[in-house]
C-alpha cells in the first residue's frame, strides 16, 4: 500500500480524498493556488505546497508543477479528483513516466473514452447500443445536413472532447445547422483546444442515467448500480439519486452488463461511469464514459455500503477487487444536492465572496461533503460547487423528507447559494412522483416560485412577518453588527462587531 | 427602544422594553411578551408564547434579510430618533440609473459604447466569475452616459459598471 498520496485538486473533493487517505493510514500532500492558501484542503492535509496564481491554467492544471511537488514530497501516487487533470491522458502518461501511480485508468483507456467520437467507434465494435449519428467529427455543414436528414431532426451537435455542456447545440431545423455548427466548433476550440464536433439524433426529453463500474488490474470488472442524474441545468447536474425511480432490477442488470462490456472494451481499470440516455420507452443508449470519480459518487457509496475512494486506492496499489458482482446489493435510497455558490434570485448567477454565517445540518442519514467553512472567502476563479448534502434512508420518500429536514437546518450567509432550489425540487409533485427528464428543472424554474417552502412551519406567512419584524428589532438591540440605517454604505458584510460596543448598547437599555 | 420596521414592503412599529424574564414588546400597538437569546452572531432564538423560532440575519452591502426557518423576509429598519431620510434607489423610469456589479468578478468585454442608445434588457458589460460569463443588462431604455468598467479589471459587488440615462 502507498505511504503517501498527492491530491491534485481542491474544494470538497480534495477533502473527501484526504479523509479516505487518513482512514487508510496514508499521509497526504496537497497543492494550492495563491487564492487557496486558507482553503479547507490545505488546512486538513499533512503537507501542502503552493503551485502558482489563481487561474487554473497556471496552477491546478500545471502538470509539471504538480509532478515536481510529487517528487519533492516523495508521494507515490496522485489522486486527481474530478475536473482539472482527472481526465487528461497526457497527465496520466506524465505520471507513469515520472514513476508516480495515477489513481485512475490507464492513459490508453482515457484516450479511447476521452474523445466521444473514438468512444463511439469502439462501442460500435463492441455491440453497445448508442444514439444514431456520426462516430467521427463533421467535415462540413453539408455533411451535417445529410446526417441530420438521415437520423431526423432534432439533432444534437457535440464537441468530441466535450463536457459540461460546452460545444453542445440543439438544432431543430436545417437552416439553423450551419451557424450552430460554427459556434459549437469555435466554442469547442476555445474550451478544449479541439474543434471536432459530431452529430447525434436528439432524444426528446430523455433521462440521464449512469452506471458506476469498478475494475481492478487483474481483469475483474463489476457494476455498482445506477444513478439518476436527469435534474440538470445548463447541462450541469444539480441533484442525483440512487437508485433511479424507474429502474427495476431487470433493467439494472441489463444496464450493468452493458456498462461492464463498455469498460472491458476499453480495458478499463479503476472507477469509472458509463452514462446512458434513456428514452420514454426506457430504452437506453450509451452516451459516454467518464474516466474519473464522479461528483455524485456518494449516492452509490450509501446504497452499496462501499467506499469508492478506498477501493480506487486499493486497486491502484495493485489489489484485487475484494468482492464479486454477486456480493453487490443495493439497499435503501440516497439523494444528493449539489450546493452551489449561485444566486437563485438572479438567474443562478455565480456568487463568490466571504461566508459570514454557516449553520450546517447533521443527524441521522445525513452526509455532508463540504469544502467550505465560516469565515472563508469563496474565490471567483473556480467551479461554484461548495458542498454536497446527501440524504440516505430506507426508501425514496423517507430520503426526501430527511433531506427537506436537513435543508431546513442548512444556512449560509454572506454569499448566495441554491439551497432554496432544493426545497422547491423536493417539494414538487412531479419530483416526488419520480417524473423526471433532462428538461425537468427548466420547466420547474419557469413556474412561479411559491413564496413559502413546503417545509416552512405551519403558521401562515403573516404570522411569520411579525416574527421577522420582532427579530429585526431584537437583533438591533442585542447584536448590533450593523448600523441601524442601512444604505449599503456602512460596514461591510464581513465586519465583526465590537464586543465593547455591543455590551455598552445592551447596558444602556437596562 | 422604538423602531420602524418594514417587512416585505409593509411598515410595522415596534416598541421594546426590558422586563423580568424577557422583553415587553408592542408590535403595532399589540403587547407581546418575548424572550430572546443570541446563541451566536446573526442567530436569534425567540420564544413567543411558548413557540420557539430560530431567526437568522443576513446582511449584504445593500440588503438586510431575516430568515424565519426557510422563509426569507426583506427587512428595513429605522430608528425614528435618527431623522436621516433613507435614500431609496430611484425605482422609476426617469433619471440616470447606475448599473452595478452583482458579484465579484472580472470585466471581460464591453458590449456598447458611451452615448449609444440601448433598450431595456440589452447587455451592457460582460462580467466573468466562476467560469461563467454573465451579461449585465440595462435596466431601462436610454442612452449610455458613462461606462466605468474596463476590460480585464476586477470588480466588487456594488461597483458601478455604467450609467444609463
Amino acid at each position: 500500500m502507498f505511504k503517501k498520496i498527492l491530491i491534485a485538486n481542491r474544494g470538497e473533493i480534495a477533502v473527501r480524498i484526504l479523509r479516505a487517505c487518513r482512514e487508510m493510514g496514508i499521509s497526504t500532500v496537497v497543492v494550492y493556488s495563491d487564492v487557496d492558501r486558507a482553503a479547507l484542503h490545505v488546512r486538513k492535509s499533512d503537507e501542502a505546497y503552493p503551485i502558482g496564481p489563481a487561474p487554473a491554467a497556471e496552477s491546478y492544471l500545471r502538470m509539471d508543477k504538480i509532478l515536481d511537488v510529487a517528487k519533492r514530497s516523495g508521494a507515490e501516487a496522485i489522486h486527481p479528483g474530478y475536473g482539472f487533470l482527472s481526465e487528461n491522458a497526457k497527465f496520466a502518461q506524465a505520471c507513469a513516466d515520472a514513476g508516480v501511480k495515477f489513481i485512475g485508468p490507464t492513459p490508453h483507456s482515457m484516450r479511447m473514452m476521452g474523445s466521444k467520437t473514438s468512444a463511439r467507434q469502439q462501442m460500435e465494435k463492441a455491440g453497445v447500443p448508442f444514439v444514431p449519428g456520426t462516430s467521427r467529427g463533421l467535415a462540413s455543414s453539408e455533411e451535417g445536413e445529410q446526417v441530420a436528414e438521415r437520423v431526423g431532426y432534432p439533432v444534437m451537435l457535440k464537441a468530441a472532447a466535450g463536457g459540461g455542456g460546452k460545444g453542445m447545440r440543439l438544432v431543430h431545423t436545417r437552416h439553423e445547422l450551419r451557424s450552430a455548427l460554427e459556434s459549437a466548433q469555435s466554442e469547442a476550440q476555445r474550451s478544449f483546444g479541439d474543434s471536432e464536433v459530431y452529430i447525434e439524433k436528439a432524444i426528446v426529453n430523455p433521462r440521464h442515467i449512469e452506471m458506476q463500474v469498478l475494475a481492478d488490474e487483474h481483469g475483474n470488472t463489476v457494476w455498482l448500480g445506477e444513478r439518476e442524474c436527469s435534474i440538470q441545468r445548463r447541462h450541469q447536474k444539480v441533484l442525483e439519486e440512487a437508485p433511479s425511480p424507474i429502474v427495476d432490477s431487470d433493467m439494472r442488470n441489463r444496464m450493468g452488463e452493458v456498462a461492464v462490456k463498455v469498460a472491458e472494451a476499453a480495458n478499463y481499470t479503476n472507477a469509472g461511469t458509463v452514462e446512458f440516455l434513456v428514452d420514454q420507452e426506457k430504452k437506453f443508449y450509451f452516451l459516454e464514459m467518464n474516466t474519473r470519480l464522479q461528483v455524485e459518487h456518494p449516492v452509490t457509496e450509501l446504497t452499496t455500503g462501499l467506499d469508492l475512494v478506498h477501493l480506487q486506492i486499493r486497486i491502484a496499489a495493485g489489489e484485487k477487487l475484494p468482492f464479486a458482482q454477486s456480493d453487490v446489493a443495493i439497499r435503501g435510497h440516497a439523494i444528493e444536492c449539489r450546493i452551489y455558490a449561485e444566486d437563485p434570485d438572479n438567474n443562478y448567477f455565480p456568487s463568490p465572496g466571504k461566508i459570514t454565517v454557516l449553520l450546517q445540518p447533521s443527524g441521522p442519514g445525513i452526509r455532508r461533503d463540504s469544502g467550505m467553512y465560516e469565515g472563508w472567502t469563496v474565490p471567483m476563479d473556480y467551479d461554484p460547487l461548495l458542498a454536497k448534502l446527501i440524504g440516505y434512508a430506507s426508501d425514496r420518500q423517507q430520503a426526501i423528507m430527511r433531506l427537506e429536514r436537513a435543508l431546513y437546518e442548512y444556512f449560509v450567509a454572506g454569499i448566495k447559494t441554491n439551497i432554496s432550489l432544493f426545497q422547491r425540487i423536493l417539494g414538487d409533485a412531479d419530483f416526488q412522483a419520480g417524473k423526471l427528464d433532462t428538461g425537468y428543472l427548466d420547466r420547474l424554474l419557469a413556474k412561479a416560485n411559491p413564496a413559502v417552502a413546503s417545509f416552512a412551519p405551519k403558521p401562515e406567512i403573516k404570522g411569520l412577518e411579525k416574527i421577522a419584524a420582532i427579530a429585526a428589532g431584537m437583533f438591533a438591540v442585542l447584536d448590533p453588527a450593523a448600523p441601524v440605517n442601512r444604505n449599503g454604505n456602512a460596514q461591510g458584510t464581513g465586519s465583526v462587531p465590537s464586543n465593547w460596543k455591543q455590551k455598552g448598547r445592551a447596558e444602556g437599555l437596562r | 427602544m422604538i423602531y420602524e420596521i418594514i417587512v416585505g414592503g409593509k411598515p410595522h412599529r415596534l416598541e421594546l422594553e426590558k422586563a423580568a424574564g424577557g422583553w415587553e414588546c408592542r408590535l403595532d400597538g399589540q403587547p407581546v411578551h418575548i424572550d430572546a437569546v443570541i446563541p451566536r452572531r446573526d442567530v436569534l432564538s425567540l420564544l413567543v408564547d411558548g413557540h420557539s423560532y430560530e431567526i437568522k440575519r443576513e446582511q449584504t452591502a445593500t440588503d438586510l434579510h431575516m430568515w424565519v426557518g426557510s422563509t426569507r423576509f426583506a427587512v428595513a429598519l429605522h430608528d425614528p430618533r435618527s431623522l436621516r431620510a433613507r435614500q431609496k434607489d430611484a425605482g422609476d423610469e426617469k433619471g440616470p440609473r447606475k448599473i452595478l456589479a452583482p458579484m465579484p468578478g472580472r470585466v471581460v468585454r464591453l458590449l456598447v459604447r458611451e452615448n449609444s442608445e440601448v433598450e431595456a434588457g440589452q447587455g451592457i458589460v460582460v462580467v466573468e466569475a466562476m467560469k461563467m460569463q454573465n451579461e449585465i443588462k440595462s435596466p431601462k431604455k436610454g442612452v449610455v452616459k458613462k461606462i466605468s468598467a474596463t476590460p480585464g479589471a476586477a470588480v466588487n459587488p456594488g461597483d458601478v459598471l455604467a450609467i444609463v440615462e
